[in-house]
């Protein structure tokens, strides 16, 4: 395997462990916010639709990478807004409760 | 500047992203911080987006047909994701964000496509390669259509109930195998592998393959209950990440690889943690659930008869008792009484009575989605318990008003034999009396007879749960 593949694996793993480490920590009542917080990251593949229709010389992939931008740009703008009117929703209340709970089922 | 210093400069925007995207999620971990780490977010990931853009530029590779490409596409999909997330109902918001899960993992799957085809005969098409755009293409797949299906059935278009799939478990494993042999001819058929492949039989591999995956999602999720939607579309989201990150090894992206493992590690977390607060594995419901399916059966059942309450009566015990404890459960979500319980519980505080709301894990059709629900009804934050919290409380609680929730509160499940023995619940039957609002003596997603109901302490409203708390209230109200 080349150096680059074995660089980018580790830095797989090691995301997954600090995935794991920051998310466990999370208190139930806000895990419908982070779970729309969570899916709005993973709009990120935009970034992989913008490189692929910079690399597009075809009518095929210009459709796929027009689609993909597409998908990729709704993922992104469309979860991000989400997550804030939620979490807007959370900020109204007067003080919330310091520790919400502790986190479970671990 | 030379090229190099603008990789330089590009890498460590990218970087930047993924540290904003851990330091948001980071602060996911408080009400207080929350909406902040959002925003830290947004910014970590328009700084990834437009550093892709000036690095692009920077290197003139960027032709006319990319530009519009990239301007109008984003233009259309950033529009479109704004006006939907602006204008959706809370109640609705589910299935929102199981369609933006779709398209995430569509995108995810489209660019390792493109890039396969792109690289074919190229030395750039090795094993390694393969692997990734496979399990790319395939994760994607099964995510997008997967997800598609989850929304149709929260949004009611498709029937919530488990829908057989033709051939059942086979099918399943049949589209399974079908992806496995895919992906070993592709492996094999790859530059430097021992079998040499045309690439349009490649190319048509690949479409079997992405094929399969998209059927495979449609034939996993449509067995299974609109109860356990949450957990699917959880785990869905994981999937989605994960696909996100295979793509990033296609293209040698650190910022995708980071930020997909990052919400693939995310929604692993929830899924498990939901899966746990009822008792199952996340196998077992993926394998298709109870087999009793949403509450068809009627008749009060073997258990013992029950008592039926009239709404003055229950407006008096609740008018009258100095601690109330409310339960909503999915039932209050789908008739979107949120609001109606507000104004009941506004009421019966103007009279002094202590009014808490008691919220298990899997309320609602996400996790937490009861929490966000109340709190758009302007519900106060403090007053939303969590069930390790409330349930000591039930002891000194006069009164526990059942609001669509079922299996949650089934106190059967403190017992083995059961089928959902094990699963933490709430103690509503610890409370002096219970009020439970029901359309009808259905079961719920367990499929089994609930003792609650015919406890000598409960009181049973049978009425939908919108109307059922409105007339409450008015009844309340003319005391």
């Amino acid at each position: 395997m080349s150096q680059e593949l074995l660089t980018a694996i580790a830095l797989f793993v090691l995301a997954v462990l600090v995935g794991f480490e920051v998310i466990s920590k999370v208190p139930a009542t806000l895990h419908t916010p982070l779970m729309s917080g969570a899916n709005s990251i993973h709009g990120i593949v935009l970034v992989g639709a913008i490189l692929i229709a910079a690399l597009a010389h075809d009518p095929l992939s210009y459709l796929l990478a027009f689609i993909a931008v597409v998908f990729g740009a709704m993922n992104v703008v469309g979860g991000y807004v989400v997550t804030d009117r939620m979490l807007q929703m959370f900020r109204k209340r007067e003080t919330p409760k310091a520790p919400a709970a502790e986190p479970k089922g671990q | 500047m030379s090229q190099e210093w603008v990789y330089t400069l590009v890498f460590l925007a990218w970087l930047l992203g993924a540290a904003a995207f851990v330091i948001g999620l980071h602060q996911m971990n408080s009400p207080a911080t929350a909406r902040q780490g959002n925003r830290i977010s947004a910014v970590g990931m328009a700084v990834a987006v437009i550093a892709t853009v000036v690095w692009l530029v920077s290197l003139g590779v960027l032709r006319t047909e990319a530009i519009l490409i990239i301007v109008v596409g984003g233009a259309i999909g950033g529009g479109a994701g704004w006006w939907l997330a602006r204008t959706v109902k809370m109640t609705a918001m589910p299935q929102l964000v199981s369609l933006f899960n779709a398209v995430g993992g569509g995108a995810a799957a489209l660019v390792a496509i493109d890039d396969y085809i792109r690289v074919q005969g190229t030395p750039e098409e090795s094993i390694s390669t393969a692997i990734f755009v496979v399990l790319g293409a395939v994760i994607g797949s099964v995510t997008f259509s997967g997800s598609l299906i989850a929304s149709g059935k929260l949004m009611g278009r498709i029937s919530g109930k488990p829908i057989p799939v033709p051939g059942g478990r086979i099918t399943t494993l049949g589209l399974a195998a079908l992806t496995v042999l895919g992906l070993l001819l592709l492996v094999l058929g790859a530059d430097g592998g021992p079998l040499t492949l045309d690439p349009t039989v490649k190319n048509l591999v690949l479409l079997g393959i992405v094929a399969a995956a998209l059927t495979f999602g449609v034939a996993m999720v449509l067995p299974i209950g609109g109860a356990d939607m949450p957990v699917v579309i959880s785990l869905l989201n994981s999937f989605t990440g994960t696909a996100a990150a295979m793509a990033g090894f296609v293209i040698n992206n650190p910022v995708l690889i980071v930020a997909g493992a990052l919400v693939g590690a995310a929604g692993g977390i929830l899924t498990k943690l939901m899966a746990d607060a009822m008792n199952r594995s996340i196998m077992n419901i993926i394998a298709g659930g109870f087999g009793g399916g949403e509450g068809t059966v009627a008749a009060a059942g073997e258990g013992g008869s029950v008592r039926e309450l009239g709404v003055d009566d229950a407006a008096i015990q609740l008018a009258y008792a100095s601690k109330v404890i409310i339960v909503p459960g999915y039932g209050l979500a789908v008739a979107q009484a949120q609001h109606a319980v507000r104004e009941l519980a506004e009421q019966l505080e103007s009279r002094g009575v202590e009014v808490s709301y008691a919220i298990h894990p899997v309320a609602g059709r996400m996790p937490g989605h009861m929490n966000v629900l109340l709190a758009e009804a302007n519900v106060p934050y403090p007053a939303l318990r969590e069930m390790e919290d409330i349930n000591p409380e039930f002891d000194r609680t006069d009164v526990a008003l059942v609001v669509g929730a079922n299996d949650v509160t089934n106190p059967s499940a403190r017992r083995p034999g059961s089928a959902i023995s094990g699963m933490p619940i709430l103690d509503v039957d610890h409370a002096k009396a219970i009020i439970v609002i029901k359309r009808s003596m259905g079961r719920g997603y367990a499929g089994i007879d609930n003792e609650l109901y015919t406890n000598t302490k409960t009181g049973m409203l049978f009425a939908d749960a919108k109307d059922g708390l409105a007339a409450l209230t008015a009844a309340v109200k003319g005391l």
